[in-house]
C-alpha cells in the first residue's frame, strides 16, 4: 500500500525512531560506564509503537507512559538533551533529576508521566479521559502499557469504566512478549491480548508493532472514533525488546538467540528505511544525512547532560507539596 | 447560631464548592442515586447531574486513580471511598501516583484531589468496616490528612481541602455523622494545619482527634470534678500537624496524653508522642502516655469492640497515672 503521508511526515517518523535508537544506545553506553546510575529500561526495538501512535495525536492530547518510557517522552515532544540530563540525575533534566529513567516525562507537553509501577498509570489515563468528557473537548489520551500490565487489576477496572462511560482513551498494549523474564505464554491465560477488551465490550485489534505505519493507521482510526465520542479502543502492538528488562538482565535464561534474531530482522527502523527508498520517497543519501544529524544531536545531548550541574541539595524537599 | 449535623455540614461544603467551581466533581460507590452509604452526597446528583456526581463500579483502585488523572489534567475531583478499610485497594494510586507526581515530575504538575472516606469503630461491623488507618496516609510524603471531629470543623476543613492544590485524604468518622453542632449560615474556611484548643486547662494536655476528641472531652469533664484541669487539643489535620499548638500547651501543663483510635504500633499517637519528646523533653514532668486501639483487629462483638477502642475511662486512668 502506498504511503498516505507527505515526505516531510515520513522523514519525521524515521528521524524520531532514530533519535530513540541513538538515545538508547547512548544510555546503554553510559550505564556501562557507570555514569548513569540506577535502573534504565531501554526501548530499542519498540520505537515504531511510540512514534507511530503519538504521531497521529495533537499537542493538546495526553499520553501516559510506562516504566520503559524514554520513547514516549521523545515522541511527545521531548528533547534528547533534557531527557539524557534527567537520566543522569541532573538539575536540567525534565524532572530536575528527581525522576530518572522510570519517571521521565515532560508533563508540560501532555505527557502525564512514566511510572515505576507496572499498570498503575492505566487508571490515571482513564481519569484524564474522564476530565476530557467533563470539559466536553475532543481531546484524547493514549495510554501505553506492557503485556504484563494486562494481568493487573487496574487494567480491568479501568477498561470497564472507560467502556461504560465511553471515555476518549486509547489503550495501547506494547506486547514485547515478556514481563521482565516471564513470557506472555506463562503469564496470561489469553495469548492474544487484544481479545481482553471483549470482556468490557471494547473493540480490540492486533497491530504489527514493528511497522510504524501500521501502528499509525490503527491509532488514527481509534483516535478518530474517540474524538467523536465513540469510546475506547484496545490496541495490541506486537513488538520486541532488544535488550534485557534492564542492564542486569542476562536474557539468555528465558529466551533464545534465534528468537532475538527473528525480531531483529524485522527491525522497525531498517524496514521503514528500506521502504522509504523502495517507494522513492527519499534516497539513501538523504536518509544517511538524517541519521548523521541524529548522531550529532545525541552527542550534543551527552555533552549537555554531562556538563549540567546536579540539583542543589537544598532543594531536596522542594515540590513535595504545593505551598501557597 | 443554628445547629446542624456533621453529615449536613459535609453535604453543605460539597454543595457550596461544587457551585463555586465547576471543576469540582464527585465519584464513588453509591454516591449518586443512593446518596452515599452515610448519605453525605444525598440528592447531589439531582442538583449537579450524573457526570458530576458519578456512581462507579466497585473498583477502589480505579476510583482513586481516575481522580488522580482528572486532577492532573485540570479538574478538582472528590473521590469517595465508602470505608477506609476499602481504601487499601486504592492505596497504590494514592501513595505512588497522587502523592508523588508533583515531586517526581520536577514540580511541574499538581494533583488537587480529595479522597473522602470514613473510618472508626462503634457500629459492630467488625474488622473490615471499623478501622482507623490514618497512619498509613500520614506516613506518605505528598499527602495531607484531615480528620474533623465536629460539624463546624467538618465543613470548614472540607471546603479548604477541596480548594487546596494537594492530594488530601479526608477521613470522617462513622459515629459522628448524626452529631449536631453550631455551624454558621455564612461561609467560612478553616486553614489546614491549624489545630484548636477545644477545652482550656492547666494540669495536663490531652491531644485527641476525630471521635476521640469527644472521648477526651468526656474524660476532661469527669476529671474536672476531681479537681484536675485538662487542656484538650484537637489537631484537626494530622498532616500538616499543628505542633506549635501542642508544644505550647505541653510547655504549660508539663504533661501529655495522646488519644488515637488507630492501632498502637507506629500509629499517629506514636508520632505525636515522639514529637512531644523531641520538642518538649525538658518541660515534661512525667512520661507521655498514649491511649490507642491495641494490636488487634476490630472484633464484631459489642463487648470486645468497646474494649478495643479508647474510652473515657482509659483516658482518665492514664491522666491519673501521671499526675
Amino acid at each position: 500500500m502506498p504511503f498516505k503521508e507527505t515526505k516531510e511526515e515520513l522523514l519525521s517518523l524515521l528521524k524520531q525512531m532514530l533519535e530513540i535508537r541513538y538515545f538508547e544506545e547512548k544510555v546503554w553506553e553510559l550505564l556501562a560506564r557507570n555514569i548513569i546510575k540506577g535502573a534504565s529500561h531501554v526501548y530499542m526495538g519498540e520505537e515504531a509503537v511510540a512514534v507511530g501512535a503519538i504521531s497521529v495525536i495533537r499537542e493538546d492530547d495526553y499520553i501516559t507512559s510506562t516504566h520503559r518510557g524514554h520513547g514516549h517522552c521523545l515522541a511527545k515532544g521531548g528533547k534528547l538533551k533534557y531527557m539524557l540530563a534527567e537520566l543522569c540525575g541532573k538539575a536540567t533534566g525534565y524532572c530536575k533529576g528527581r525522576g530518572g529513567s522510570m519517571h521521565i516525562a515532560d508533563v508540560t507537553k501532555g505527557n502525564l508521566g512514566a511510572t515505576g509501577i507496572v499498570a498503575s498509570n492505566i487508571p490515571v489515563a482513564t481519569g484524564a479521559g474522564y476530565a476530557i468528557k467533563l470539559r466536553g473537548t475532543d481531546q484524547v489520551c493514549l495510554c501505553f502499557f506492557g503485556d504484563g500490565a494486562t494481568n493487573n487489576g487496574v487494567f480491568h477496572e479501568s477498561l470497564n469504566m472507560a467502556s461504560l462511560w465511553k471515555l476518549p482513551v486509547i489503550y495501547i498494549i506494547e506486547n514485547n512478549l515478556y514481563g521482565m523474564s516471564v513470557s506472555v505464554e506463562r503469564a496470561s491465560a489469553v495469548q492474544e491480548l487484544y481479545k481482553k477488551g471483549c470482556a468490557y465490550n471494547i473493540p480490540g485489534e492486533a497491530v504489527d508493532g514493528m511497522d510504524v505505519i501500521a501502528v499509525r493507521e490503527a491509532t488514527r482510526k481509534a483516535v478518530e472514533k474517540a474524538r467523536k465520542g465513540g469510546g475506547p479502543t484496545l490496541l495490541e502492538c506486537r513488538t520486541y525488546r532488544y535488550q534485557g528488562h534492564s542492564r542486569s538482565d542476562p536474557r539468555g535464561v528465558y529466551r533464545t538467540k534465534e528468537e532475538e534474531n527473528y525480531w531483529r530482522k524485522r527491525d522497525p527502523i531498517q524496514s521503514f528505511w528500506k521502504r522509504l527508498i523502495a517507494e522513492g520517497v527519499a534516497t539513501e543519501e538523504e536518509l544517511r544525512k538524517i541519521e548523521e544529524e541524529v548522531e550529532e544531536e545525541t552527542n550534543e545531548a551527552e555533552k549537555f547532560a554531562l556538563e549540567s550541574p546536579y540539583p542543589p541539595v537544598e532543594e531536596l524537599d522542594k515540590d513535595v507539596y504545593v505551598v501557597k | 447560631m443554628r445547629e446542624i449535623t456533621y453529615r449536613e455540614a459535609l453535604r453543605e461544603a460539597l454543595i457550596e464548592e461544587m457551585k463555586r467551581d465547576e471543576r469540582v466533581f464527585i465519584l464513588g460507590e453509591d454516591v449518586a442515586i443512593y446518596g452515599g452509604a452515610y448519605k453525605v452526597t444525598d440528592g447531589l446528583y439531582k442538583m449537579f447531574g450524573e457526570d458530576r456526581v458519578k456512581d462507579t463500579p466497585i473498583s477502589e483502585a480505579a476510583i482513586a486513580g481516575l481522580a488522580t488523572g482528572a486532577a492532573l489534567t485540570g479538574m478538582r475531583p472528590i473521590a469517595e471511598i465508602m470505608y477506609i478499610d476499602f481504601s487499601t485497594q486504592a492505596t497504590d494510586q494514592m501513595v505512588n501516583q497522587a502523592a508523588k507526581m508533583r515531586y517526581m515530575f520536577g514540580g511541574k504538575s499538581k494533583v488537587p484531589m480529595v479522597l473522602r472516606t470514613q473510618g472508626g469503630a462503634g457500629r459492630g461491623i467488625a474488622a473490615h468496616h471499623s478501622q482507623s488507618l490514618e497512619a498509613w496516609y500520614v506516613h506518605m510524603p505528598g499527602l495531607y490528612v484531615v480528620m474533623p471531629a465536629t460539624p463546624y470543623d467538618a465543613k470548614g476543613l472540607l471546603k479548604s481541602s477541596i480548594r487546596d492544590d494537594n492530594p488530601i485524604v479526608f477521613i470522617e468518622h462513622k459515629m459522628l455523622y448524626g452529631m449536631k453542632g453550631e455551624v454558621p449560615e455564612e461561609e467560612y474556611l478553616i486553614p489546614l494545619g491549624k489545630g484548636e484548643i477545644k477545652r482550656e486547662g492547666e494540669d495536663v494536655t490531652i491531644i485527641a482527634y476525630s471521635r476521640m476528641l469527644h472521648v477526651a472531652l468526656e474524660a476532661a469533664e469527669a476529671l474536672e470534678k476531681e479537681g484536675v484541669s485538662c487542656e484538650v487539643i484537637d489537631p484537626r489535620t494530622l498532616k500538616p500537624l499543628d505542633m506549635d499548638l501542642i508544644a505550647d500547651s505541653v510547655r504549660k501543663t508539663n504533661k501529655a496524653v495522646v488519644v488515637s483510635e488507630g492501632y498502637r504500633y507506629c500509629g499517629m499517637a506514636a508520632e505525636i508522642v515522639t514529637r512531644i519528646i523531641e520538642e518538649c523533653f525538658d518541660d515534661l514532668d512525667a512520661p507521655v502516655k498514649r491511649i490507642t486501639t491495641p494490636d488487634v483487629p476490630i472484633p464484631m462483638s459489642p463487648v470486645l469492640e468497646e474494649e478495643a477502642i479508647p474510652s473515657a475511662k482509659k483516658v482518665i486512668q492514664a491522666v491519673q497515672e501521671i499526675l
